[in-house]
């Protein structure tokens, strides 16, 4: 899928991955996304929740690493109230809060982007990376998400099918086309039009 | 008989047959020769006569004698629940540790050997105290339950793993992540397992312990059928009604209860337990002689070789021969069973007494209905057969209803026998063998517990041996039978894996 490709990001920097899909992004993201295990919040295309577990404890996994064991096992059979009340305000944010204690599986496919999108906010850290996070939930609604990625991450990796998103709340657009890397500038030197070639069809 | 040995190299030679249709025409010939080899007389003065007292008793019930049926279903389903109950929990914490291959070879060697035989065991050990039969119900379930818990946690997706913060604990992760997305099959196989359970403590009543079977039997020689009848139809109510009793918050309070309802028995003593382990199941020539000296060596071997010579091979022939004749007429039947409950068959009423014919045949254990047709026929291999094939047709059969239901047709397909043959059959063919060659390891050890009630495969000798009260020489004959089982385990997967069968629901 990929040819010969070589990327760095900066502390700080906020990158949209952009392109036809099937050029690469996805594949790039999921490289990134091993190499950045230890360091970065992930969000998966897959989502990637646990089905039979309710938004709540979906969304705590997130710090699943810094609570005892003993501890994890008393929050899965009863929620305790401190965790609650801390995840409370993130899902009533992104618009869960009716179905915090829903199990994931019964949600439809918006709802279990943003259950995904809370975990990550939940889980904190320096950097986020997400495959198409935005992908399933309204306008409004992605305009939300994408500010709160924005104000909890110094570091965004985000693939986007979604260019005016990308070129509002990313300050470094790569693009992918054909499995190399075509482009890749900041934000303020770039407009629409020099994007549209990405999505011209493959030679 | 001229015909046929054009027919047969006709059939044989044309290369135009798939594997799977080879492989079926293979295991056809093979019960053929064996069916040559085996006794299938009747042996019995007059059967008739048995069957129409017995005919009698099944439509004149008698549910008056309620003390009976009470206490037998009362301790049937306590000894199942516990039993069940401990060989799941048992099974869960060996499956955490199931690629060692210490623990899979344990575990496939302890659920290789039937209840019965574990029962029988545990007999000599413990006395009948329900101890016994509560460890010969969780022993071999364990075991099961440990390999199915364990592939189904390995075959799990798990999506989420990847999102689990690095450094989450291994425990936390597991009951986050990992049991979460199984834990639904994990209630349904146990619950399955359960509704087995109830089977298997009914026929440990047949060696004397207080359930179902126990009662059965005493009903029986008495030729008491009304009682009999009464018996038989409470315990399919019973296993009917499973899904409106057996839920999962009743069962903590079921498991409190169950303890106080198994009944008494005599009390276990320790120097019992010491003396089998010590000294009855050593092989006679070892006991108590210097093991360092050659001459007790040589007279082990020689011990060994007139057992196996004399009654492990003609036993082992006899299961074998037994084996896969039930086999085939298990797959006959099913092939016969399924269209009563398809939809693509039959229409709605009919399919309720096709359900309820088939839910009767599953729900009789093939122990207690070899037993009814040994009861009529004799011991011959005959009621054997027709108990092994009618109880495993029930099973694959129903399991085959179900998956016919789901296929689709065009809209103008055939009917008849023309849709079964060219439309259905061929369409679920595949699962069709897959479920009869999960159901090939069972068969046998069910064939082999058979022996009991005096046909000669190697439950009869290992019956023998105990009646004697030659525990060495049972002992060896039922580790011969569980590597036997094991055997035929591992080549039902070559098999399968070799015809690509998909895996299925398995062990139903």
């Amino acid at each position: 899928m990929l040819h010969n490709i070589s990327l760095s990001i900066q502390e700080g920097e906020r990158v949209a991955l952009i392109g036809e899909s099937g050029a690469g992004k996805s594949t790039l993201l999921s490289a990134l996304q091993n190499r950045f295990r230890d360091r970065a919040a992930l969000i998966p295309q897959d989502v990637g929740l646990v089905r039979n577990l309710s938004v709540f404890h979906n969304i705590y996994m997130g710090r699943l690493d810094r609570r005892s064991t003993a501890y994890n096992l008393l929050n899965l059979a009863w929620p305790q109230k401190r965790d609650v009340a801390e995840i409370k305000p993130l899902v009533e944010r992104l618009g869960l809060g009716d179905v915090l204690f829903k199990v994931t599986g019964e949600l439809s496919g918006g709802q279990q982007q943003r259950t995904a999108v809370c975990r990550a906010l939940y889980q904190g850290g320096a950097a986020v990376i997400g495959d198409e996070p935005v992908s399933a939930v309204d306008n409004n609604m992605a305009n939300l998400v994408m500010s709160s990625l924005s104000q909890q991450f110094q570091t965004v990796v985000l693939a986007m099918h979604d260019v005016d998103l990308a070129l509002k709340y990313c300050n470094r657009i790569v693009g992918l086309k054909d499995g190399v890397i075509a482009l890749d500038r900041p934000v303020d030197t770039l407009t629409r039009r020099d994007i549209d070639f990405l999505y011209a069809g493959s030679g | 008989m001229t015909a046929s040995p054009s027919l047969l190299s006709g059939l044989l030679n044309r290369p135009r047959y798939s594997p799977m249709v080879r492989t079926s025409l293979g295991f056809i010939g093979v019960a053929l020769v064996a069916l040559y080899f085996a006794d299938i007389s009747i042996t019995t003065h007059d059967p008739w006569a048995e069957i129409n007292r017995m005919v009698v008793g099944v439509f004149t019930p008698d549910f008056l004698a309620i003390d009976a049926i009470g206490s037998a279903l009362v301790k049937t389903v306590a000894f199942a629940l516990i039993g069940v109950a401990l060989g799941a929990v048992a099974g869960f914490l060996l499956a955490q540790v199931f690629h060692f291959t210490l623990v899979r070879l344990v575990c496939s060697f302890v659920r290789a050997i039937h209840e019965l035989f574990w029962a029988l065991i545990f007999l000599q050990m413990l006395g009948l105290t329900p101890m016994t039969g509560i460890l010969a119900i969780a022993l071999p379930y364990a075991g099961i339950c440990a390999k199915v818990y364990a592939e189904t946690l390995e075959e799990a997706q798990m999506p989420a793993l990847k999102t689990v913060p690095l450094g989450a604990g291994l425990v936390s992760t597991f009951f986050y992540v990992r049991l979460p997305d199984v834990w639904i099959h994990i209630v349904t196989y146990t619950s399955y397992r359960f509704e087995c359970g109830l089977r298997s403590s009914a026929v440990l009543g047949f060696v004397g312990l207080p359930t179902l079977g126990f009662y059965l039997e005493t009903a029986f020689s008495e030729g008491n059928y009304s009682e009999v009848s009464a018996l038989l139809i409470t315990f399919y109510l019973l296993i009917a009604s499973l899904k409106y009793w057996l839920r999962p918050r009743l069962i903590g309070i079921y498991l409190l209860i169950a303890p106080f309802l198994l009944g008494g028995g005599m009390d276990i003593k320790l120097t019992n337990v010491t003396r089998f382990l010590t000294q009855d199941i050593v092989p006679a020539p070892l006991r108590g002689g210097d093991l360092m000296a050659a001459s007790s060596w040589f007279e082990f071997s020689s011990w060994a070789s007139h057992l196996i010579h004399d009654q492990a091979l003609p036993g082992i022939v006899a299961t074998l021969l037994l084996t896969q004749i039930a086999l085939v007429g298990t797959a006959f039947l099913s092939l016969a069973f399924f269209p009563l409950i398809s939809e693509k068959f039959i229409g709605k009423k009919g399919r309720v007494v096709g359900h309820l014919f088939l839910v009767i045949l599953r729900s009789t254990p093939e122990f207690i209905l070899a037993y009814i047709f040994l009861q009529l026929w004799g011991p011959s291999m005959l009621p054997a057969i027709i108990a092994l094939s009618l109880h495993n047709g029930a099973i694959i059969g129903h399991l085959m209803g179900r998956f016919s239901n789901a296929v689709l047709l065009r809209a103008d397909h055939p009917s008849g026998i023309n849709l079964y043959g060219y439309e259905i059959v061929p369409r679920i063919y595949g699962q069709f063998l897959a479920f009869l060659f999960y159901r090939w390891e069972v068969i046998m050890r069910e064939t082999a517990i058979l022996g009991i009630l005096g046909i000669a495969t190697l439950g009869f000798y290992v019956d023998s041996a105990l009646a004697e009260i030659r525990l060495d020489r049972a002992l060896f004959l039922i580790c011969i039978t569980a590597l036997l089982n094991v055997g035929i385990d591992s080549l039902s997967r070559h098999i399968r894996r070799r015809l690509r069968l998909n895996r299925t629901v398995q062990s139903y």
